[in-house]
């Protein structure tokens, strides 16, 4: 075929542009899914309970991550301010995910257990109350809103289809027993789902008021796990490694 | 370099295209230092493919050949070139890390007496712990230690809640503390008042005298914390009342002994929950180390 007849044929010059582009397309991301070397096998990573994932839904509404990444990169320099580096596995049940670089706030990929519940309430509400240099903005209206959680076991289906282990039949279920625990289980059973964020939203000091589900409750919730799922005392760096 | 427009047809070769009866387009050979850097690319590329870690197969990849040499068990070890193994070289051997484990090594093995007496340690740890301090503390207690009233305590003061020993700041850091004092909703009307003042006369504030002698007897109840001449008690955190420092209320921002009245009343009717997390997960034994250093410096500890 002589190239000008691909130049002067605009559908098959389409065809055949579509064609070349969806090759180096596929290249490129297929051999990614099948990939399983490079997702590091750690204990302690679970999905989000159903008030943390209530609060990583308003983190995302909220665009927390137009300032604040959720990836820790293997630096010395980021390793003493922020923590270990972050592990492919620990966002393995991220539905989107928060990586980024884009840091005008700090990363907050190992946030969890960093600061008090009363903290981040007060923080959330007026951030230069506490920390008078910040360019953050207020978010007071976390405090005063009544979360609403009546399709969260839709929100958790959803999750669900992408590959999140939520259960909702006896076998998986009993999969997440063996996996997780008991106890986790139990906050991982879609239909238990609702009553499961009332006891969390109420089983803890959140916001400052037990009897009330705010967004605050679970967008503490949420801000206090991060980072906290692996022990890293239990691994060794050439481990980590490994798995590059 | 000659423009096209100077050329006449004829001299440079065409693409053969003709539109219009008469529009030719010129095939002009690019420029040749671009063409080279553009092969000088793909050479990388093919270099870089075979050492370093690049082509996903199946469900694995290739590594690449270029390795790293890190220290393991005691013994030096080739690892492949990653990102990861990199990380662990910048960790070992790095300039700043070695210079700096020079010095962390040297706090690690010295006790905290040690550290106060050898002004290269005692820099040292300054320096780091003002670092861990703005990383880790400076959100609540403020970039100079200064607190936030009335939920965060001022560390540059010399009064301590839980004891300003090495000993007792370090203990708290690692562990976090809870600090919790009831609430007393049972007490009110003109008894809440007369215990307030009393409260407050204990500190020497000019307030109503026979209102405070009145608050005497119901003071028996918060003795057993802060004991029964209200200096207060390290063990459970319970603040001395004495000594005007306050670590829970905002009195300096009081306009007048009533309203610093009602504050002691208010904490009386709703009591104080107050929590500072722990640091043992997030902090190694020596940075624990040179932030108490730096915690005690602040107010001279005790």
């Amino acid at each position: 075929m002589k190239h000008e007849s691909v130049e002067i044929n605009a559908g098959l010059l389409i065809v055949l542009t579509l064609t070349v582009i969806s090759i180096g397309g596929l290249v490129e991301i297929v051999p990614l899914f099948h990939i399983k070397d490079t997702v590091e096998e750690v204990k302690g990573v679970r999905p989000y309970t159903p008030l943390e994932q209530r609060g990583r839904d308003l983190y995302i509404r909220e665009g927390c991550y137009a300032c604040h990444s959720q990836m820790i990169r293997p630096f010395r320099d980021e390793f003493l301010r922020y923590g270990h580096y972050s592990l492919a596995a620990e966002s393995k049940y991220d539905h989107p995910f928060q990586w980024g670089s884009k840091r005008t706030g700090p990363d907050v990929a190992r946030l969890g257990n960093k600061y008090s519940d009363q903290w981040h309430t007060e923080h959330l509400v007026k951030p230069q109350a506490l920390v008078p240099e910040s360019i953050m903005p207020a978010y007071p209206w976390l405090l005063k809103n009544d979360l609403k959680y009546d399709d969260i076991e839709n929100r958790m289906r959803a999750l669900k289809a992408t590959g999140v282990p939520y259960s909702l039949t006896a076998d998986e279920y009993q999969a997440n027993v063996t996996n997780f625990g008991q106890a986790m289980a139990d906050k991982l059973h879609i239909p238990n789902a609702k009553a499961t964020l009332e006891a969390e939203a109420k089983g803890r000091n959140w916001d400052g008021d037990k009897d009330r589900i705010t967004e605050m409750d679970a967008m503490v919730a949420y801000l206090q796990m991060l980072g906290t799922l692996v022990d890293f005392k239990k691994y060794d760096q050439g481990y980590f490694a490994s798995f590059r | 370099m000659a423009l096209s427009s100077d050329k006449k047809p004829g001299q440079v070769e065409t693409t053969g295209h003709v539109w219009d009866g008469d529009l030719r387009e010129y095939n002009n050979p690019l420029p040749r230092w671009w063409l080279w850097t553009f092969y000088a690319t793909i050479v990388f590329a093919v270099v870089y493919w075979i050492m370093y870690p690049a082509w996903p197969v199946f469900k694995t990849f290739t590594p690449g050949m270029a390795s790293l040499t890190i220290e393991q068990d005691g013994k030096e070890v080739q690892v492949p070139w990653n990102s990861r193994n990199l990380f662990i070289q910048e960790m070992q051997s790095s300039p700043a890390a070695v210079r700096q484990r020079e010095f962390t090594e040297k706090v690690s093995n010295a006790s905290f007496e040690q550290i106060i007496a050898d002004p290269n340690m005692l820099a040292f740890a300054r320096s780091m712990g003002a670092g861990l301090f703005g990383d880790n503390c400076a959100a609540c207690h403020g970039q100079g230690g200064q607190g936030n009233l009335p939920s965060y305590p001022s560390l540059a003061d010399n009064e301590w809640l839980w004891g300003g020993s090495f000993e007792m700041i370090s203990k708290d850091l690692q562990n976090g503390l809870k600090g919790n004092m009831p609430a007393f909703p049972s007490v009110k009307g003109e008894a809440l008042t007369d215990l307030a003042n009393y409260v407050l006369s204990m500190s020497g504030l000019e307030v109503d005298a026979a209102s405070a002698s009145r608050g005497k007897a119901g003071f028996a109840m918060c003795a057993a914390c802060h004991g029964v001449d209200g200096k207060g008690n390290p063990m459970l955190g319970a603040p001395n009342l004495t000594d005007m420092a306050w670590s829970n209320l905002d009195m300096m921002g009081a306009q007048n002994v009533d309203a610093k009245r009602k504050m002691v009343e208010h904490v009386v009717t709703n009591g104080i929950q107050r929590e500072m997390p722990g640091f043992s997960n997030r902090l190694t034994p020596v940075e624990i180390k040179m932030l108490t250093v730096y915690v005690h410096e602040l107010s001279g500890g005790q």
